[in-house]
């Protein structure tokens, strides 16, 4: 059994990951050590920890237009997140994730950093608008 | 999206490889955000510091750059945001060979498009202003929020990418801030005190901005009683932008457009002096030794720059303190005339042309020079480089020159 989620079509491939969720906001130049691949920023919520290869659950994109490049750099040195699930993004995370190919969802009925929970598997297909969190029953 | 035969025609490769990417990213940004189809783009402005762009960045460039002219060259106006280094002072700031090295690269691609490198964050007041009604593709927040607000043109934030995309295009995804129905105020805010300087402005901007904190967001702020100069709503708009995220605000009888509120107006949130007073203190660090003091984030104008000069006449930068000025190529080379560079380094500080420090490998700068301390009038910058490990301070520009003389945190 899982539970399935809709929300908006987004952009990326499908990609299957483990979550980390916060109630926060995110700019890959504001928030992000890309060298060491953590969040730097001492005030975020996700401070200290890896964002390599987890599906970031997130409330809303930061201002700053760096992220647009930023992630297709991240990917190129397999140092990225491998998915993007937020509430409401700017375009700044639209055309990044375009860029980079990576998987990005938002506009779900109802806040996502309640919906999922850290350490969730998940399943996005970004193109059909659709969440699956696989490790868990309705 | 509706494309017309043009655009069916990019789309299948017709014009080339770099105009078919382009029209293949902006669909990709346009169907997510439920774009019905394009507008035409009278310019764009590209984010290509090479700090985000990095060696992949660059090569994505090149590798675009290497096309035949007719399929490479850009089809509208387009400038350049700062870039990641000034090759004049370069080494003085703790950049190293290979990042001179990468940014020649990346302003070589660049230059093959047809860009014109003015490496502005500014260029509403350097280059050519966009007028109302304009639909524009900007990428750098600053210029964006300017743009929009203050003099009524219509722009989203248009990242590296996509503010290229419609360079190859000409023309840009129609959603967001391209709309009437957008442009209506959501939020409302009533300013009770004056702001004293370009700090407060932009503490202004932080409260708004964290207020609102979204893209989605128009705030209407009232109660302005003076007309604020141009320097002044560019430290708003700026540091609304950065805190907030938020593209356009309107201040009823100063910008451009007067849209009223998407349906009656909310209640106003209140903003004196309690507010801005309290968001100073956030960042205070009175004692402190002080690494870094910044001007810039956005880049100074012409007056701005001039006010720094007669701050620092007859006075001595402290020699364990960095004073740096940041400005356009424009504002420099008027700056060099006038004998505006001359004095500010003097006094011991830098004046660096078309970066912006932020976008200049602000981390690697702090390693290499052991910064930690940095003190600046920007509310924009204090609000970004806490993720680049500096300890920030915002104070006002007169504030900044004493402690950069003393060393410390007055």
């Amino acid at each position: 059994m899982s539970i399935v989620l809709r929300c908006h079509n987004g952009i990326g491939p499908p990609v299957v990951g483990t979550a980390l969720v916060a109630s926060d906001n995110f700019s890959a130049r504001y928030d992000l050590d890309r060298i060491n691949g953590i969040f730097s920023r001492p005030t975020h919520k996700l401070a200290g920890q890896s964002y390599v290869d987890r599906i970031l659950v997130l409330n809303d994109a930061k201002g700053g237009v760096a992220t647009a490049w930023m992630l297709h750099e991240m990917m190129a040195r397999l140092i990225a997140p491998r998915g993007l699930i937020f509430n409401r993004v700017n375009p700044i995370l639209a055309q990044g994730a375009a860029l980079a190919g990576m998987a990005l969802v938002d506009r779900f009925e109802g806040d996502v950093t309640r919906l999922f929970r850290t350490g969730d598997e998940l399943r996005l297909d970004p193109a059909a608008g659709i969440v699956e969190i696989l490790n868990r029953d309705a | 999206m509706r494309l017309n035969d043009e655009e069916r025609a990019m789309l299948a490769g017709e014009f080339g490889a770099p105009r078919r990417w382009a029209l293949c990213h902006q669909i990709a940004v346009g169907e997510f955000f439920d774009a019905a189809d394009f507008v035409r783009a009278s310019q764009a402005h590209i984010m290509a510091d090479t700090e985000s762009l990095g060696e992949a960045g660059v090569r994505l460039l090149e590798g675009l750059a290497a096309s035949p002219e007719a399929e490479r060259r850009v089809r509208v106006p387009t400038i350049t945001d700062p870039r990641g280094l000034d090759f004049a002072v370069y080494r003085r700031l703790g950049q190293s060979e290979w990042m001179a090295a990468l940014e020649q690269r990346a302003i070589d691609a660049l230059r093959a498009f047809g860009v014109l490198m003015t490496d502005t964050c500014i260029n509403y007041q350097t280059v050519i202003a966009p007028i109302r009604g304009d639909h524009v593709a900007y990428g750098d927040t600053g210029v964006a929020i300017y743009a929009n607000s203050v003099l009524g043109a219509r722009s989203n934030f248009e990242g590296g990418p996509s503010a290229l995309a419609a360079a190859l295009t000409g023309r840009t995804p129609r959603y967001g801030y391209h709309l009437d129905q957008n442009r209506r105020g959501t939020r409302r805010f009533q300013l009770l005190a004056a702001p004293g300087d370009f700090a407060e402005w932009g503490a202004v901007g932080g409260i708004v901005g964290e207020a609102c904190g979204s893209y989605w967001q128009v705030p209407v702020v009232e109660g302005i009683e003076d007309i604020p100069s141009s320097d002044a709503l560019k430290h708003f708009g700026t540091a609304l932008a950065s805190f907030g995220s938020v593209p356009l605000f309107h201040m009823p009888g100063i910008t451009a457009e007067d849209t009223g509120f998407v349906g009656p107006p909310p209640e106003a949130i209140a903003i004196g002096r309690a507010e801005i007073d309290a968001f100073l203190a956030r960042y205070a660090a009175a004692g402190d030794r002080l690494d870094v003091v910044v001007f810039g984030a956005p880049q100074l104008s012409l007056f701005e720059i001039a006010t720094v000069a007669d701050a620092v006449d007859g006075r001595r930068v402290h020699p364990d303190t960095t004073l740096l000025v940041t400005t356009s190529p424009e504002n420099k080379h008027a700056a060099d005339r006038m004998g505006l560079t001359r004095r500010i380094e003097t006094a011991g500080g830098i004046v660096a042309q078309g970066i912006c420090f932020y976008q200049s490998y602000a981390r690697e700068m702090a390693e290499a020079n052991h910064w930690t301390r940095l003190m600046t009038n920007s509310a924009k910058l204090v609000n970004i480089v806490g993720g680049y490990g500096y300890r920030p301070t915002l104070g006002s520009l007169e504030r900044c020159i004493a402690s950069a003389i003393a060393g410390r945190v007055l």
